[in-house]
């Protein structure tokens, strides 16, 4: 990968290991969301902003910690609050940070009409192309997140990048960065897959958190962000995280069958009047009173 | 008749066809109809995104699409003013439908009389009217969809599914409309331009109605 980071393979007069070598650089990006030890506070979100040059703002207070009810145009990431009570009567604060999920099989790219507007990189990061965008927010029909967002004066759609400004220097993403617990991981996509399944197999071994699995939905084609969750049978639960994310059909039958069904019987439609006056021609004019 | 000193009379002995209102309305529909198509076909299909770049670019193209479609509607509201008697499927109609084989391979002698439209003008009629009712309640879904909740997402996904099927059929009106107008029956881009036809061809495309306009009762 030509952007890749340098990786040290081989150390000069190093007595042990070299750090890091074998790992997977081969690279397919992730960024793995540990939600049983994320406390919410949300340096991620101020993370966020700064990287992405967006100003600080007001906050919505609806009784929860939540900083607002839902991400916006220029507030890609924000930490979902779930107060939560489960049938025994134990309390839990649920914390999610939800943002862009990167799907491999992206909804939003799928449905954008405009040439460039939305690009997938190899690594897996989906990047919306703002000066190619024409503001019509098929992505926002097509996503089953909820995330992409218009910014109502210039109409153009914004949503979370992955930092790949950053990724693309060897940086990981600037939430990763700033996230003081290490509940935010930042790699490739087998590395944070392993990550993640020795996380949830601890909590299912060691914790009450008996199905704690990993979110990594089938529906998108896997995601390049995932989730360990306490319960992933109850995905929902975190600030309605879909549980089976699918694209919607209409949009998969728009854009496949019925486009192609159109654009033949346009085709179709176009041929056959040609065809007609090839074999009929124009109607001829009779004589006043001549039938 | 002996009218050498006469002045010249615009459209002596042809017959008025539409009125300057009805040409105007024509031609309001028609071109903004055009316009919403090539702009519209630039979105549905990457392969005509190129229109986009020659109508002023995507956002540009965004932007007039759905204010275009609404003067769309205007005409059509008009043209249902102006028409909507015309265009009732009367019994001539359905006898002139039953022979629409006839019609379509030029063969005037089995093709039943039409009055001032013909049945399949009338179908089109229709067609075009119940399809920019569609297209307008989908468009405005689509225009402003940052005002539908989340909540109501398959009001959004409903509306684009609908936009592009009523889009579609009044695609295929269009294109029969056009090559009819244009090629199949001459002289009928100078009726809906200058708005006269001359006797013989109101005779021939629509004799109930030359019988009519002319008070000829059956007779020549």
């Amino acid at each position: 990968m030509a952007n890749g980071p340098l990786q040290i393979k081989a150390i000069s007069g190093h007595a042990g290991t070299v750090p890091g070598r074998d790992t997977s650089r081969d690279y397919d990006v992730c960024k793995l969301i540990d939600v049983t030890t994320c406390i919410g506070c949300k340096a991620c979100e101020v993370a966020c902003l700064e990287w992405n040059g967006y100003p600080f703002r007001e906050t919505v207070f609806d009784n929860t910690y939540q900083t607002m009810p839902d991400t916006a145009w220029n507030y890609y990431n924000l930490i979902r609050f779930t107060e939560f009570t489960d049938d025994s009567g134990n309390f839990s604060w649920l914390m999610r940070k939800d943002q862009c999920m990167h799907c491999a099989d992206p909804g939003c790219l799928r449905a954008c009409p405009a040439d460039g507007a939305i690009v997938q990189y190899t690594n897996g990061i989906v990047d919306f192309q703002q000066e190619n965008c024409i503001g019509c927010q098929y992505c926002v029909t097509g996503c089953p997140f909820n995330i992409p967002k218009l910014n109502p004066a210039t109409k153009k759609v914004h949503k979370c990048t992955l930092c790949s400004d950053r990724v693309g220097a060897g940086l990981e993403p600037a939430c990763i960065k700033a996230c003081p617990t290490g509940c935010l991981h930042f790699g490739s996509k087998d590395n944070m897959k392993d990550l993640a399944e020795t996380r949830a197999a601890q909590l299912r071994e060691h914790t009450s958190h008996k199905d704690a699995g990993v979110y990594d939905p089938p529906g998108v084609g896997g995601t390049h962000v995932m989730y360990v969750l306490h319960d992933i049978n109850n995905p929902e639960r975190y600030g309605g995280l879909p549980k089976d994310p699918q694209i919607p059909w209409t949009v998969k039958l728009w854009k496949k069958p019925l486009k192609w069904i159109g654009n033949i019987a346009m085709a179709g439609g176009v041929l056959g009047v040609v065809v007609h006056y090839l074999r009929f021609g124009p109607k001829e004019e009779l004589p006043e009173g001549k039938k | 008749m002996s009218t050498a000193a006469l002045p010249h009379t615009p459209h002596a002995g042809q017959i008025q066809r539409y009125t300057f209102g009805e040409r105007l309305m024509h031609w309001t529909t028609g071109l903004t109809y055009l316009y919403c198509l090539c702009t519209g076909l630039a979105f549905y299909t990457p392969y005509l995104y190129w229109l986009a770049y020659m109508l002023g670019g995507g956002p540009t193209t965004r932007f007039w699409h759905p204010i275009v479609g609404v003067i769309f509607m205007v005409g059509t509201i008009w043209m249902s003013s102006m028409w909507r008697r015309d265009m009732e499927i009367t019994a001539d109609d359905k006898r002139w439908l039953d022979n629409t084989e006839a019609y379509i391979t030029n063969d005037e002698a089995h093709t039943p009389p039409a009055d001032r439209f013909n049945g399949g003008q009338k179908l089109f009629y229709w067609l075009m009217l119940y399809g920019a009712i569609l297209l307008l309640i989908s468009g405005v879904v689509m225009w402003f969809p940052e005002y539908i909740p989340r909540q109501y997402a398959w009001l959004r996904q409903t509306a684009i599914l609908l936009h592009e099927i009523a889009a579609l059929a009044t695609i295929g009106g269009f294109i029969i409309h056009v090559y009819m107008g244009v090629f199949m029956v001459p002289r009928s881009m100078t009726a809906i331009t200058t708005g006269y036809v001359t006797r013989a061809w109101a005779w021939t495309h629509h004799r109930l109605w030359y019988f009519r306009v002319t008070g000829k009762n059956g007779q020549p």
